[in-house]
């Protein structure tokens, strides 16, 4: 560049320091570039740092992470079945709930310690207990859920301590459905416009998921004259699961774009189309044994494929300046800034 | 870090709203007698992009490399704020009103480019001699926020206010649970995968202890980084966007300073010469906890509905 005439704009001989005044015609803003490779939305016009996020997406694996959504909501709605079983006297349906509820937030517990930075140091969850930390309420949440589903389980197939039981039991079904809801505050409790634009709509979302899945898991292991329960909490979890996400996309303006994207598009029609079908399924022909296996799997994995959906359309919305910048553009504009 | 302070423990939010101004934001985290808050003014208009502020940081805090590669983005090739990177200045070149032809455009058949024949399009286009390019260069950092949705979120209390009114983690408590991460509007923290921990500016909590400046603003040699206290530091800024406008630089404007923004005021705020968006800063962030309370009133409500719908799965039988 020597030679080029870049010039010094009347500072010579004196140092200016922090009193230096730019050039009076400033350049024009450089608007709509660096938009990478996927054209998301091509109508927005806006300005960013050569396309890079402006956030930072979350760390966290999605195996773990996701999976623990999933699993959590299917041990909390469990919960719910289980202790519904145990007190209208079906035993049939109230095992297998104990025994999933205890095994899937098991795994979920894995899943978490699994995926911190520092696993040793999981206890540290409980150093503090901070209203406004959902991953604190959630630590506290699942130390005292844990500990009743497992209780529940273990005297389900010891067969003794049944008082006791009966007692876990019960307590599990109250804080079940919390552990099964919380996550989705967990989610939105961030700057990831797909995940904190929903917060209003996707506590029902998870709470329908979390019932599709128990009750996906009582059609696929419960004998059908003792599943009733079962097959008509999937019509009704599924009716409040899509309708609750309807509702939720649509409310979302912008942000709701990275759920019909890309790896996120494919695991959200999936998990409609399951949970929908398996719903229907359910009803329809949910006293053929066969049948309501395959009902209960649709429900399983497409509650499965919901979280997986959520978790990377969030992802996805944070490694795209556009979902950051033009919603945040617009409120400015609408406020008159 | 300097954590012997108990204080920061569990206290952080304590009195404290999660919204909106907070004139005493050390005082509403349990310091009765708090010095003034600190934090930065970074003047980008005088920023020359040297990066000596990076160097610094990474000296004092002995932050460890994080790779070397070429972005093509300007002069920058740290991208950005991270767990390696807690000062980051950005690059970017614009072209003006008077604009010449790109110098990229100076390719021979074999996509190489020559640099001097680059060199000699870019002329003076305009009969003042300006060239039509324009190089902003921007000093970014932790904001320091007013409410700050790490610290809201951190579930371990590692990350904690200081009675300087900054942010810091802890390191010897931090479990790498990454919550932080996603919660920052600005994308500041981030995780060090071989370590597991995440890390950001501490405003030198350490050096402030001992009433040393920040190392970034002691090596900055334009004073476009000034360290201070905060409300001496945003009269300074009002000032200087008032003395940058009557010379004609209209584009000046602050960004962070005023307490009734999304994140009540950041505690290092900026001078910027272009929309935020355009030094990769969000131009109107909000602190996500904002919405919590409603938050976890959804979760309730749908954690009833979720009961509700088992209860009447179980009660339609008796019909």
């Amino acid at each position: 560049m020597s030679g080029s005439d870049v010039t010094r704009d009347g500072v010579r001989g004196a140092r200016p320091g922090r009193e230096a005044v730019p050039g009076a015609h400033a350049g024009r803003r450089r608007r709509g570039h660096g938009r990478g490779e996927r054209p998301v939305v091509p109508d927005a016009e806006f300005a960013s740092y050569y396309g890079t996020p402006v956030l930072t997406k979350p760390p966290w694996k999605p195996l773990d992470i996701a999976g623990y959504l999933y699993l959590g909501g299917l041990a909390g709605a469990s919960s719910l079945l289980a202790a519904g079983g145990q007190l209208t006297g079906r035993p049939g349906l109230a095992a297998p709930a104990k025994l999933g509820a205890a095994g899937a937030v098991s795994l979920s517990l894995a899943a978490l310690v699994h995926d911190l930075g520092r696993p040793a140091r999981f206890l540290n969850m409980l150093r503090v207990i901070k209203p406004t930390s959902p991953m604190s309420v959630g630590s506290w949440l699942l130390a005292g859920y844990a500990p009743l589903t497992l209780t529940a389980a273990a005297t389900e197939v010891a067969g003794r301590y049944r008082l006791l039981g009966s007692a876990a039991t019960v307590a599990a079904a109250v804080l079940g459905p919390a552990v099964a809801t919380y996550t989705a505050v967990l989610l939105s409790d961030t700057a990831v416009p797909a995940w904190h634009e929903g917060y209003r709509e996707l506590p029902f979302v998870f709470a329908g998921s979390a019932a599709t899945a128990a009750a996906g898991l009582a059609l696929a292991a419960v004998p059908v004259v003792q599943a009733g329960p079962a097959r008509r909490l999937a019509v009704l979890g599924a009716a409040l699961e899509l309708g609750a996400f309807r509702a939720m996309r649509r409310r979302m303006g912008l942000a709701a774009e990275p759920f019909g994207q890309g790896r996120a598009r494919v695991l959200v029609r999936a998990a409609e189309l399951l949970t929908a079908g398996g719903a229907v399924l359910a009803l329809c022909r949910g006293r053929d044994r066969r049948l309501a296996m395959a009902a209960g799997t649709a429900l399983l994995t497409g509650s499965a494929a919901l979280r997986f959906g959520v978790f990377h359309a969030g992802v996805a919305s944070a490694e795209d300046p556009a979902y950051t910048v033009v919603p945040q553009r617009e409120r400015l504009a609408a406020r008159g800034g | 870090m300097g954590e012997e302070d108990g204080m920061g423990d569990g206290a952080e939010d304590r009195g404290n709203a999660l919204y909106g101004p907070q004139p005493d934001v050390a005082g509403a985290s349990g310091y009765p007698d708090a010095p003034p808050r600190v934090g930065f003014f970074t003047d980008t208009s005088v920023c020359i992009g040297c990066k000596a502020c990076e160097v610094a940081c990474k000296e004092w805090n002995a932050i460890p490399a994080d790779g070397l590669a070429l972005t093509g983005m300007s002069y920058d090739n740290t991208r950005g704020l991270g767990a390696d990177a807690w000062r980051h200045v950005a690059f970017v070149e614009q072209r003006g009103p008077f604009g010449g032809p790109e110098p990229s455009a100076a390719q021979d058949d074999a996509g190489d480019v020559d640099v001097f024949t680059a060199a000699a399009r870019i002329s003076p286009a305009s009969p003042d001699g300006g060239t039509g390019l324009r190089w902003l260069m921007a000093s970014d950092v932790c904001k320091h926020c007013t409410h700050a949705a790490c610290l809201d979120v951190c579930p371990t209390g590692s990350l904690f206010r200081t009675e300087f009114g900054t942010v810091v983690v802890q390191e010897d408590i931090c479990n790498g649970c990454g919550y932080c991460v996603p919660a920052c509007p600005y994308g500041v923290i981030d995780r060090r995968e071989d370590d597991g921990r995440v890390w950001k500016c501490t405003l030198c909590y350490d050096r402030l202890g001992v009433g040393l400046e920040p190392a970034c603003a002691t090596s900055c040699p334009t004073d476009s980084i000034q360290f201070g206290p905060l409300e001496e530091l945003r009269e300074r800024a009002r000032a200087r966007v008032a003395q940058l406008h009557a010379a004609g630089a209209t584009d000046a404007r602050l960004y962070g300073e005023s307490p009734d923004d999304g994140v009540g005021g950041a505690g290092a705020f900026f001078l910027l010469l272009d929309e935020p968006e355009v030094y990769g800063l969000p131009p109107d962030p909000v602190v996500t906890t904002r919405d919590l309370p409603a938050m976890w009133r959804q979760a309730a409500l749908a954690a009833v509905s979720l009961t509700a719908l088992a209860a009447g799965s179980f009660a339609r039988r008796r019909r």
